[in-house]
Protein backbone atom coordinates (compact mmCIF):
# COMPACT_ATOMS: atom_id res chain seq x y z
CA UNK A 1 0.00 0.00 0.00
CA UNK A 2 1.31 3.65 -0.42
CA UNK A 3 2.05 6.20 2.25
CA UNK A 4 -1.57 7.84 1.41
CA UNK A 5 -3.84 4.72 1.72
CA UNK A 6 -1.63 3.25 4.84
CA UNK A 7 -2.55 6.59 6.57
CA UNK A 8 -6.23 6.80 4.94
CA UNK A 9 -6.60 3.21 6.55
CA UNK A 10 -5.51 3.96 10.51
CA UNK A 11 -7.08 7.35 10.38
CA UNK A 12 -9.83 8.88 7.70
CA UNK A 13 -10.58 11.48 9.46
CA UNK A 14 -6.60 13.19 8.60
CA UNK A 15 -7.01 16.64 7.02
CA UNK A 16 -5.53 16.85 3.80
CA UNK A 17 -3.25 19.44 4.98
CA UNK A 18 -1.80 16.76 7.62
CA UNK A 19 -1.60 14.59 5.01
CA UNK A 20 0.73 16.87 3.13
CA UNK A 21 2.90 17.24 5.49
CA UNK A 22 3.01 13.76 6.92
CA UNK A 23 4.02 12.20 2.91
CA UNK A 24 5.70 15.51 1.86
CA UNK A 25 3.54 15.65 -1.36
CA UNK A 26 1.55 18.70 -1.81
CA UNK A 27 -2.23 19.33 -1.34
CA UNK A 28 -3.22 19.32 -5.02
CA UNK A 29 -0.99 16.05 -5.53
CA UNK A 30 -2.80 14.40 -2.90
CA UNK A 31 -6.47 15.65 -3.57
CA UNK A 32 -5.76 14.05 -6.54
CA UNK A 33 -4.65 10.73 -5.78
CA UNK A 34 -7.23 10.47 -2.66
CA UNK A 35 -10.30 11.28 -5.84
CA UNK A 36 -8.57 8.47 -8.11
CA UNK A 37 -8.46 6.24 -5.08
CA UNK A 38 -12.61 6.98 -4.93
CA UNK A 39 -13.28 6.63 -8.58
CA UNK A 40 -11.20 3.26 -8.89
CA UNK A 41 -13.01 1.68 -6.23
CA UNK A 42 -9.83 1.39 -4.20
CA UNK A 43 -11.19 3.38 -1.33
CA UNK A 44 -14.26 2.13 -0.64
CA UNK A 45 -16.06 4.12 2.09
CA UNK A 46 -14.85 5.89 5.08
CA UNK A 47 -16.01 4.49 8.18
CA UNK A 48 -15.97 5.15 12.01
CA UNK A 49 -15.16 1.92 14.61
CA UNK A 50 -17.97 2.32 17.38
CA UNK A 51 -17.71 0.61 20.28
CA UNK A 52 -21.28 -0.34 20.99
CA UNK A 53 -20.81 -1.22 24.47
CA UNK A 54 -19.90 1.35 25.64
CA UNK A 55 -22.88 3.24 24.21
CA UNK A 56 -25.92 3.45 26.76
CA UNK A 57 -29.07 1.97 25.81
CA UNK A 58 -27.39 0.53 22.80
CA UNK A 59 -29.25 -2.85 21.83
CA UNK A 60 -28.42 -5.03 19.09
CA UNK A 61 -26.66 -8.10 18.57
CA UNK A 62 -24.56 -9.08 15.87
CA UNK A 63 -24.22 -12.97 14.31
CA UNK A 64 -21.42 -14.55 12.30
CA UNK A 65 -23.86 -17.06 9.80
CA UNK A 66 -22.05 -20.51 8.36
CA UNK A 67 -24.19 -21.18 5.17
CA UNK A 68 -23.98 -24.07 2.88
CA UNK A 69 -24.98 -23.56 -0.39
CA UNK A 70 -25.20 -25.21 -3.68
CA UNK A 71 -23.14 -23.79 -6.42
CA UNK A 72 -24.97 -23.08 -9.54
CA UNK A 73 -23.72 -24.17 -13.20
CA UNK A 74 -21.24 -21.60 -15.28
CA UNK A 75 -21.62 -18.69 -12.36
CA UNK A 76 -20.31 -21.03 -9.40
CA UNK A 77 -20.89 -19.16 -5.84
CA UNK A 78 -21.76 -15.54 -7.24
CA UNK A 79 -25.64 -15.33 -8.09
CA UNK A 80 -26.08 -17.20 -4.89
CA UNK A 81 -23.95 -15.04 -2.96
CA UNK A 82 -25.52 -11.73 -4.51
CA UNK A 83 -28.95 -13.29 -3.58
CA UNK A 84 -27.58 -12.97 -0.22
CA UNK A 85 -25.90 -10.02 0.25
CA UNK A 86 -28.63 -8.08 -1.08
CA UNK A 87 -30.41 -8.30 2.03
CA UNK A 88 -29.90 -5.33 4.39
CA UNK A 89 -29.29 -7.11 7.32
CA UNK A 90 -26.38 -8.83 6.32
CA UNK A 91 -23.11 -6.44 6.42
CA UNK A 92 -20.63 -8.58 5.27
CA UNK A 93 -20.67 -11.49 2.94
CA UNK A 94 -17.45 -13.24 2.55
CA UNK A 95 -16.84 -16.57 0.34
CA UNK A 96 -15.09 -19.53 2.51
CA UNK A 97 -12.68 -22.15 1.75
CA UNK A 98 -13.53 -25.12 4.30
CA UNK A 99 -16.42 -27.00 5.58
CA UNK A 100 -19.11 -24.30 4.42
CA UNK A 101 -18.87 -21.62 1.39
CA UNK A 102 -20.31 -18.47 2.90
CA UNK A 103 -19.68 -16.16 5.95
CA UNK A 104 -22.17 -13.69 6.45
CA UNK A 105 -21.97 -10.57 9.65
CA UNK A 106 -25.66 -9.94 10.42
CA UNK A 107 -27.03 -7.43 12.29
CA UNK A 108 -30.05 -7.22 14.26
CA UNK A 109 -31.94 -5.37 17.61
CA UNK A 110 -32.10 -8.92 19.03
CA UNK A 111 -32.13 -12.63 18.66
CA UNK A 112 -35.38 -12.91 17.57
CA UNK A 113 -34.74 -10.48 14.38
CA UNK A 114 -31.75 -12.06 13.31
CA UNK A 115 -33.94 -15.51 14.16
CA UNK A 116 -36.63 -14.40 11.79
CA UNK A 117 -34.27 -13.28 8.97
CA UNK A 118 -32.49 -17.07 9.06
CA UNK A 119 -35.58 -18.93 9.29
CA UNK A 120 -37.63 -16.67 6.77
CA UNK A 121 -35.54 -15.50 4.49
CA UNK A 122 -32.22 -16.84 4.37
CA UNK A 123 -33.12 -20.68 5.29
CA UNK A 124 -35.87 -21.10 2.70
CA UNK A 125 -33.78 -20.23 -0.61
CA UNK A 126 -33.67 -23.28 -2.89
CA UNK A 127 -29.72 -22.81 -2.98
CA UNK A 128 -29.78 -22.52 0.80
CA UNK A 129 -28.41 -26.16 1.80
CA UNK A 130 -28.17 -25.63 5.57
CA UNK A 131 -27.05 -22.95 7.82
CA UNK A 132 -25.40 -22.70 11.42
CA UNK A 133 -25.81 -19.32 13.26
CA UNK A 134 -23.18 -18.14 15.70
CA UNK A 135 -24.70 -14.95 17.79
CA UNK A 136 -21.48 -12.63 19.33
CA UNK A 137 -21.17 -12.71 23.06
CA UNK A 138 -18.34 -10.03 23.49
CA UNK A 139 -15.82 -7.98 21.25
CA UNK A 140 -12.55 -7.79 22.55
CA UNK A 141 -10.57 -6.19 19.15
CA UNK A 142 -12.51 -5.06 16.12
CA UNK A 143 -10.19 -3.70 13.00
CA UNK A 144 -6.89 -3.50 14.92
CA UNK A 145 -7.94 -1.96 17.75
CA UNK A 146 -8.57 -3.38 21.06
CA UNK A 147 -11.75 -2.78 22.54
CA UNK A 148 -11.06 -4.20 26.17
CA UNK A 149 -8.99 -2.38 28.25
CA UNK A 150 -5.14 -3.00 28.61
CA UNK A 151 -2.61 -2.92 30.74
CA UNK A 152 -1.28 0.55 31.15
CA UNK A 153 2.29 1.38 28.93
CA UNK A 154 5.10 1.66 31.46
CA UNK A 155 7.24 4.42 29.78
CA UNK A 156 8.72 7.10 31.70
CA UNK A 157 7.86 10.06 30.50
CA UNK A 158 11.30 11.21 30.53
CA UNK A 159 14.59 9.78 30.11
CA UNK A 160 17.89 10.53 28.37
CA UNK B 1 31.42 7.70 52.59
CA UNK B 2 31.16 7.59 48.79
CA UNK B 3 34.17 7.59 46.56
CA UNK B 4 35.15 10.77 45.57
CA UNK B 5 35.63 9.73 42.21
CA UNK B 6 31.58 9.60 41.88
CA UNK B 7 30.95 12.34 43.73
CA UNK B 8 32.70 14.65 41.49
CA UNK B 9 30.72 13.09 38.26
CA UNK B 10 28.91 16.37 37.64
CA UNK B 11 25.05 15.38 38.81
CA UNK B 12 22.60 16.36 36.00
CA UNK B 13 20.68 19.45 37.04
CA UNK B 14 18.24 18.27 35.09
CA UNK B 15 16.85 15.44 37.47
CA UNK B 16 15.32 17.97 38.97
CA UNK B 17 13.19 18.69 35.94
CA UNK B 18 12.77 15.31 35.33
CA UNK B 19 11.15 14.70 38.50
CA UNK B 20 8.96 17.06 38.08
CA UNK B 21 7.92 15.82 34.67
CA UNK B 22 7.10 12.54 36.52
CA UNK B 23 5.61 13.76 39.21
CA UNK B 24 2.86 15.14 36.65
CA UNK B 25 -0.04 13.22 35.20
CA UNK B 26 -1.41 14.21 32.05
CA UNK B 27 1.74 15.63 30.29
CA UNK B 28 2.09 14.97 26.71
CA UNK B 29 6.06 14.23 26.96
CA UNK B 30 7.71 14.71 23.90
CA UNK B 31 10.63 13.86 26.41
CA UNK B 32 11.02 10.15 25.92
CA UNK B 33 14.13 8.78 24.83
CA UNK B 34 12.68 4.68 23.91
CA UNK B 35 10.35 4.22 21.10
CA UNK B 36 6.92 4.23 21.67
CA UNK B 37 6.16 0.79 19.65
CA UNK B 38 6.09 -2.46 21.65
CA UNK B 39 8.63 -4.59 20.45
CA UNK B 40 7.48 -7.01 17.56
CA UNK B 41 5.28 -9.61 18.32
CA UNK B 42 7.53 -12.35 16.43
CA UNK B 43 10.01 -11.08 19.25
CA UNK B 44 7.95 -11.34 22.37
CA UNK B 45 6.69 -14.59 21.47
CA UNK B 46 10.04 -15.90 20.96
CA UNK B 47 10.74 -14.66 24.78
CA UNK B 48 7.64 -16.44 25.63
CA UNK B 49 8.35 -19.58 24.59
CA UNK B 50 11.85 -19.02 25.28
CA UNK B 51 10.38 -19.16 29.14
CA UNK B 52 8.21 -22.09 28.19
CA UNK B 53 11.03 -24.46 26.98
CA UNK B 54 12.71 -23.38 31.02
CA UNK B 55 15.34 -20.92 29.15
CA UNK B 56 16.39 -19.63 32.60
CA UNK B 57 19.84 -19.92 32.87
CA UNK B 58 22.69 -18.15 32.22
CA UNK B 59 24.85 -18.33 29.15
CA UNK B 60 28.27 -18.14 28.15
CA UNK B 61 29.84 -14.45 29.38
CA UNK B 62 30.56 -12.99 25.63
CA UNK B 63 26.89 -13.94 24.81
CA UNK B 64 24.93 -17.12 22.74
CA UNK B 65 27.10 -18.32 20.15
CA UNK B 66 23.56 -18.38 17.92
CA UNK B 67 23.21 -14.71 18.71
CA UNK B 68 26.51 -14.07 17.94
CA UNK B 69 26.81 -15.82 14.21
CA UNK B 70 23.26 -14.33 13.69
CA UNK B 71 24.43 -10.97 14.57
CA UNK B 72 27.80 -11.44 12.37
CA UNK B 73 26.10 -12.48 9.59
CA UNK B 74 23.86 -9.79 9.55
CA UNK B 75 26.66 -7.46 9.84
CA UNK B 76 28.18 -9.07 6.51
CA UNK B 77 25.33 -9.09 4.62
CA UNK B 78 24.42 -5.40 5.55
CA UNK B 79 27.72 -3.76 5.59
CA UNK B 80 29.75 -6.40 3.93
CA UNK B 81 31.61 -5.79 7.27
CA UNK B 82 33.07 -9.28 9.08
CA UNK B 83 33.44 -9.94 12.62
CA UNK B 84 34.38 -13.41 14.05
CA UNK B 85 31.77 -14.39 15.85
CA UNK B 86 34.08 -16.78 18.17
CA UNK B 87 36.33 -13.83 19.44
CA UNK B 88 35.03 -10.53 17.75
CA UNK B 89 31.64 -9.74 18.85
CA UNK B 90 30.55 -9.72 22.82
CA UNK B 91 26.65 -9.42 23.66
CA UNK B 92 26.29 -6.70 26.48
CA UNK B 93 22.90 -5.77 28.54
CA UNK B 94 22.21 -3.26 25.95
CA UNK B 95 25.05 -0.26 24.78
CA UNK B 96 25.18 1.34 27.86
CA UNK B 97 26.83 -1.78 29.20
CA UNK B 98 28.81 -2.55 26.11
CA UNK B 99 29.47 1.92 26.29
CA UNK B 100 30.87 1.47 30.05
CA UNK B 101 32.66 -1.55 29.05
CA UNK B 102 34.54 0.04 26.13
CA UNK B 103 35.76 2.86 27.82
CA UNK B 104 36.73 1.15 31.36
CA UNK B 105 38.99 -1.45 28.73
CA UNK B 106 40.74 1.17 26.43
CA UNK B 107 40.57 4.49 29.11
CA UNK B 108 43.09 4.86 31.66
CA UNK B 109 43.24 7.66 34.60
CA UNK B 110 44.46 11.44 33.29
CA UNK B 111 43.70 9.96 29.61
CA UNK B 112 42.30 12.16 27.77
CA UNK B 113 38.78 11.31 25.58
CA UNK B 114 37.01 13.08 22.97
CA UNK B 115 33.55 13.72 23.45
CA UNK B 116 31.27 15.21 20.66
CA UNK B 117 28.71 17.89 22.28
CA UNK B 118 26.07 18.30 22.31
CA UNK B 119 26.59 14.58 23.56
CA UNK B 120 24.44 11.35 25.01
CA UNK B 121 24.91 12.53 28.96
CA UNK B 122 26.37 8.38 29.92
CA UNK B 123 29.83 9.64 27.86
CA UNK B 124 31.55 12.12 29.57
CA UNK B 125 30.26 10.42 33.34
CA UNK B 126 31.79 7.10 32.08
CA UNK B 127 35.26 8.76 31.34
CA UNK B 128 35.27 10.57 34.24
CA UNK B 129 34.31 7.68 36.40
CA UNK B 130 37.98 6.05 34.76
CA UNK B 131 39.44 9.73 36.07
CA UNK B 132 40.05 10.55 32.16
CA UNK B 133 39.69 14.04 30.85
CA UNK B 134 36.44 15.00 28.73
CA UNK B 135 37.93 17.11 25.78
CA UNK B 136 34.80 18.84 24.26
CA UNK B 137 34.39 19.09 20.77
CA UNK B 138 31.50 21.07 20.49
CA UNK B 139 29.38 21.66 17.41
CA UNK B 140 27.32 24.20 15.98
CA UNK B 141 23.69 24.52 14.62
CA UNK B 142 25.22 26.36 11.98
CA UNK B 143 27.18 23.36 10.86
CA UNK B 144 24.71 21.08 10.85
CA UNK B 145 25.74 19.98 14.12
CA UNK B 146 28.16 17.97 12.64
CA UNK B 147 31.90 17.50 13.91
CA UNK B 148 34.15 20.52 12.58
CA UNK B 149 37.21 18.92 11.26
CA UNK B 150 39.35 22.01 11.97
CA UNK B 151 38.68 21.33 15.42
CA UNK B 152 38.58 17.92 15.43
CA UNK B 153 42.77 18.40 14.26
CA UNK B 154 43.25 20.81 16.69
CA UNK B 155 41.56 18.62 19.64
CA UNK B 156 43.81 15.59 18.46
CA UNK B 157 47.08 17.37 18.76
CA UNK B 158 46.62 16.33 22.25
CA UNK B 159 46.73 12.77 21.56
CA UNK B 160 43.97 11.42 23.14
CA UNK B 161 43.44 7.95 24.12
CA UNK B 162 39.97 7.46 22.25
CA UNK B 163 37.22 9.72 20.58
CA UNK B 164 33.38 8.53 21.10
CA UNK B 165 31.13 9.17 18.40
CA UNK B 166 27.42 8.37 18.25
CA UNK B 167 25.56 8.62 15.01
CA UNK B 168 22.53 9.18 14.38
CA UNK B 169 23.15 11.03 17.50
CA UNK B 170 21.25 11.51 20.30
CA UNK B 171 20.34 14.45 21.15
CA UNK B 172 20.56 16.34 17.72
CA UNK B 173 19.69 13.06 14.91
CA UNK B 174 22.47 14.05 12.72
CA UNK B 175 24.38 11.24 10.73
CA UNK B 176 27.05 11.55 8.81
CA UNK B 177 27.78 10.44 5.06
CA UNK B 178 30.33 7.85 3.76
CA UNK B 179 32.50 10.95 2.68
CA UNK B 180 32.37 13.15 5.71
CA UNK B 181 33.01 9.82 7.90
CA UNK B 182 36.07 9.33 5.53
CA UNK B 183 37.44 12.51 6.22
CA UNK B 184 37.16 11.93 10.27
CA UNK B 185 38.48 8.80 9.58
CA UNK B 186 41.42 10.59 7.59
CA UNK B 187 42.21 12.69 10.42
CA UNK B 188 42.15 9.91 13.49
CA UNK B 189 44.29 7.67 11.38
CA UNK B 190 47.33 10.24 11.45
CA UNK B 191 47.25 9.31 15.46
CA UNK B 192 46.57 6.04 17.87
CA UNK B 193 43.34 7.07 18.87
CA UNK B 194 40.81 4.41 19.39
CA UNK B 195 36.90 5.38 18.32
CA UNK B 196 34.23 3.94 20.19
CA UNK B 197 31.33 4.33 17.87
CA UNK B 198 27.88 4.26 19.51
CA UNK B 199 25.55 3.34 16.46
CA UNK B 200 22.29 2.52 18.54
CA UNK B 201 20.04 4.56 16.09
CA UNK B 202 21.38 2.71 13.00
CA UNK B 203 18.56 1.11 12.11
CA UNK B 204 16.69 4.58 12.36
CA UNK B 205 18.80 6.18 9.67
CA UNK B 206 15.99 8.55 6.85
CA UNK B 207 18.18 9.72 4.57
CA UNK B 208 20.92 7.99 2.28
CA UNK B 209 22.52 4.98 4.34
CA UNK B 210 24.47 4.39 7.64
CA UNK B 211 27.78 3.22 7.48
CA UNK B 212 29.31 1.94 10.26
CA UNK B 213 32.43 3.91 11.19
CA UNK B 214 34.13 0.13 11.16
CA UNK B 215 33.10 -0.13 7.45
CA UNK B 216 35.41 2.62 6.24
CA UNK B 217 38.50 0.18 6.01
CA UNK B 218 40.46 -2.50 7.52
CA UNK B 219 42.42 -0.10 10.05
CA UNK B 220 39.45 1.87 11.07
CA UNK B 221 37.68 -1.42 12.06
CA UNK B 222 41.00 -2.46 14.48
CA UNK B 223 40.55 0.39 16.20
CA UNK B 224 37.37 0.73 16.12
CA UNK B 225 34.81 -0.33 19.07
CA UNK B 226 31.31 -0.92 16.80
CA UNK B 227 28.74 -0.42 19.71
CA UNK B 228 25.05 -1.72 18.45
CA UNK B 229 22.24 -3.16 20.24
CA UNK B 230 18.13 -4.11 19.58
CA UNK B 231 17.03 -0.84 21.89
CA UNK B 232 16.05 1.89 19.58
CA UNK B 233 15.47 0.22 15.92
CA UNK B 234 13.84 -2.93 17.10
CA UNK B 235 12.19 -1.37 20.14
CA UNK B 236 13.31 -3.71 23.07
CA UNK B 237 14.63 -1.32 25.38
CA UNK B 238 13.25 -3.33 27.76
CA UNK B 239 15.00 -6.93 26.74
CA UNK B 240 18.54 -4.84 27.52
CA UNK B 241 20.13 -6.60 24.91
CA UNK B 242 23.48 -5.17 22.54
CA UNK B 243 26.76 -6.13 21.56
CA UNK B 244 30.20 -4.99 20.99
CA UNK B 245 32.49 -5.43 17.94
CA UNK B 246 35.92 -5.02 18.07
CA UNK B 247 39.36 -6.61 17.52
CA UNK B 248 40.05 -10.24 19.89
CA UNK B 249 42.52 -8.23 22.05
CA UNK B 250 39.76 -5.37 23.12
CA UNK B 251 36.83 -7.68 22.73
CA UNK B 252 38.68 -10.27 25.42
CA UNK B 253 39.31 -7.64 27.49
CA UNK B 254 36.03 -6.08 27.71
CA UNK B 255 34.77 -9.69 28.46
CA UNK B 256 37.16 -9.84 31.35
CA UNK B 257 35.13 -7.06 33.11
CA UNK B 258 31.95 -8.22 32.00
CA UNK B 259 31.95 -11.69 33.34
CA UNK B 260 32.99 -10.45 36.52
CA UNK B 261 30.04 -7.59 36.87
CA UNK B 262 27.04 -8.59 34.48
CA UNK B 263 28.47 -11.70 33.98
CA UNK B 264 26.01 -12.33 31.14
CA UNK B 265 22.83 -10.60 28.81
CA UNK B 266 19.90 -12.04 29.95
CA UNK B 267 18.90 -15.46 28.43
CA UNK B 268 15.67 -14.81 27.32
CA UNK B 269 16.57 -11.40 25.99
CA UNK B 270 19.26 -12.83 23.45
CA UNK B 271 17.39 -15.38 22.32
CA UNK B 272 14.30 -12.92 21.27
CA UNK B 273 17.46 -10.29 19.54
CA UNK B 274 18.29 -13.48 17.47
CA UNK B 275 14.81 -13.40 16.15
CA UNK B 276 15.02 -9.93 16.04
CA UNK B 277 17.22 -9.89 13.44
CA UNK B 278 15.08 -11.91 11.02
CA UNK B 279 12.18 -8.92 11.89
CA UNK B 280 13.16 -6.67 9.22
CA UNK B 281 9.69 -6.16 7.42
CA UNK B 282 8.68 -5.12 11.25
CA UNK B 283 11.76 -2.64 11.65
CA UNK B 284 10.98 -1.31 8.06
CA UNK B 285 7.10 -0.33 9.25
CA UNK B 286 8.54 1.74 12.22
CA UNK B 287 11.23 3.60 10.39
CA UNK B 288 8.42 4.70 7.73
CA UNK B 289 6.33 5.66 10.78
CA UNK B 290 8.87 7.73 12.56
CA UNK B 291 9.82 9.70 8.78
CA UNK B 292 6.87 10.47 8.84
CA UNK B 293 6.33 11.69 12.03
CA UNK B 294 9.87 13.55 11.13
CA UNK B 295 8.77 15.38 8.06
CA UNK B 296 5.18 16.62 10.33
CA UNK B 297 6.92 17.82 13.67
CA UNK B 298 10.13 19.52 12.11
CA UNK B 299 8.07 21.10 9.65
CA UNK B 300 6.11 22.56 12.40
CA UNK B 301 8.74 23.67 14.93
CA UNK B 302 10.05 25.62 11.96
CA UNK B 303 7.13 27.04 11.14
CA UNK B 304 6.36 28.18 14.28
CA UNK B 305 9.61 29.87 15.03
CA UNK B 306 11.84 27.37 16.64
CA UNK B 307 14.49 26.56 14.23
CA UNK B 308 14.99 22.86 13.74
CA UNK B 309 17.98 21.02 11.58
CA UNK B 310 16.54 18.11 9.49
CA UNK B 311 17.61 15.14 11.89
CA UNK B 312 18.69 12.07 9.19
CA UNK B 313 17.84 9.47 11.88
CA UNK B 314 17.37 8.73 15.24
CA UNK B 315 14.14 10.28 16.94
CA UNK B 316 14.95 13.77 17.98
CA UNK B 317 15.06 16.99 16.75
CA UNK B 318 17.47 19.53 18.46
CA UNK B 319 15.37 22.68 18.15
CA UNK B 320 16.62 26.40 18.93
CA UNK B 321 15.12 28.89 21.22
CA UNK B 322 17.50 31.53 19.98
CA UNK B 323 15.13 33.51 19.36
CA UNK B 324 12.78 33.70 22.26
CA UNK B 325 15.88 34.73 24.15
CA UNK B 326 15.15 32.35 26.80
CA UNK B 327 16.89 29.67 28.73
CA UNK B 328 15.98 26.22 28.16
CA UNK B 329 15.14 25.42 31.86
CA UNK B 330 12.78 28.62 32.15
CA UNK B 331 11.67 27.66 28.68
CA UNK B 332 10.84 23.51 29.58
CA UNK B 333 9.21 24.70 32.93
CA UNK B 334 7.21 27.21 31.01
CA UNK B 335 6.04 24.64 28.80
CA UNK B 336 5.38 22.05 31.27
CA UNK B 337 3.46 24.57 33.91
CA UNK B 338 1.78 26.27 31.36
CA UNK B 339 1.17 24.18 28.26
CA UNK B 340 1.41 20.05 29.99
CA UNK B 341 3.89 19.30 27.43
CA UNK B 342 7.46 18.12 28.18
CA UNK B 343 10.33 18.57 26.37
CA UNK B 344 13.78 17.99 27.71
CA UNK B 345 16.53 21.28 28.50
CA UNK B 346 19.40 21.17 26.47
CA UNK B 347 21.74 21.80 28.68
CA UNK B 348 21.25 18.11 30.08
CA UNK B 349 23.35 17.28 26.63
CA UNK B 350 26.09 19.84 26.71
CA UNK B 351 25.90 23.22 28.91
CA UNK B 352 26.60 25.33 25.93
CA UNK B 353 23.31 24.40 24.60
CA UNK B 354 20.83 26.31 26.98
CA UNK B 355 19.24 27.86 23.74
CA UNK B 356 17.64 24.50 22.64
CA UNK B 357 15.41 21.68 23.68
CA UNK B 358 15.38 18.34 22.73
CA UNK B 359 12.04 17.05 21.22
CA UNK B 360 11.36 13.42 20.60
CA UNK B 361 8.92 12.15 18.59
CA UNK B 362 8.64 8.74 19.28
CA UNK B 363 5.28 9.77 19.82
CA UNK B 364 1.35 9.04 18.73
CA UNK B 365 0.84 11.54 15.39
CA UNK B 366 -1.82 12.92 17.52
CA UNK B 367 0.00 13.96 20.51
CA UNK B 368 2.76 15.62 18.31
CA UNK B 369 0.02 17.70 16.79
CA UNK B 370 -1.59 18.92 19.62
CA UNK B 371 2.13 19.45 21.29
CA UNK B 372 2.52 22.01 18.32
CA UNK B 373 -0.59 23.62 18.90
CA UNK B 374 0.47 24.04 22.66
CA UNK B 375 3.87 24.95 21.92
CA UNK B 376 2.02 27.90 19.78
CA UNK B 377 0.08 29.22 22.39
CA UNK B 378 3.16 29.29 25.00
CA UNK B 379 4.86 31.09 21.75
CA UNK B 380 2.79 33.72 21.54
CA UNK B 381 2.12 34.40 25.35
CA UNK B 382 5.88 34.93 24.94
CA UNK B 383 6.81 36.52 22.37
Amino acid sequence: MNDILEILADNARISVGDLAKLTGKNKQTIEKEIKSYENKGVIVKYKTVINREKIKDEKGVVALIEVQVIPQKDVGFDTVAARIYRFPEVKSCYLISGTYDLLLVVEGKDIHTVASFVSEKLAPLSSVKGTVTHFMLKKYKEDGVVLVKEGKNQRLAITY
Amino acid sequence: MISKIVEQVSPSGIREFFDLVLGMPEVISLGVGEPDFISPWRVRERAITALEEGMTSYTSNQGLFVLRRAISNHLKKKYSLAYNPEEEILITAGVSEGFDLAVRTVVEPKDKVIVVSPYYVAYPALVQICSAKVLYLTTRQEDGFKIDPKQLSKLLSQNPKAIILNYPSNPTGVTYSYEELKEIWRLLSKKEVIVISDEIYEELTYEGSHHPFASLSQKAKMRTVFLNGFSKGYAMTGFRVGYACANRRIISAMNKIHSYSALCAPIISQLAAVEALQAQRQVNQMRNEYKRRRDFIVKELNRVGLSTVMPEGAFYCFSSLKKLKIKSMEFAKKLLYDQKVAVVPGTAFGKEFDCYVRISYANSLDNLKESIVRIEALLSKIC
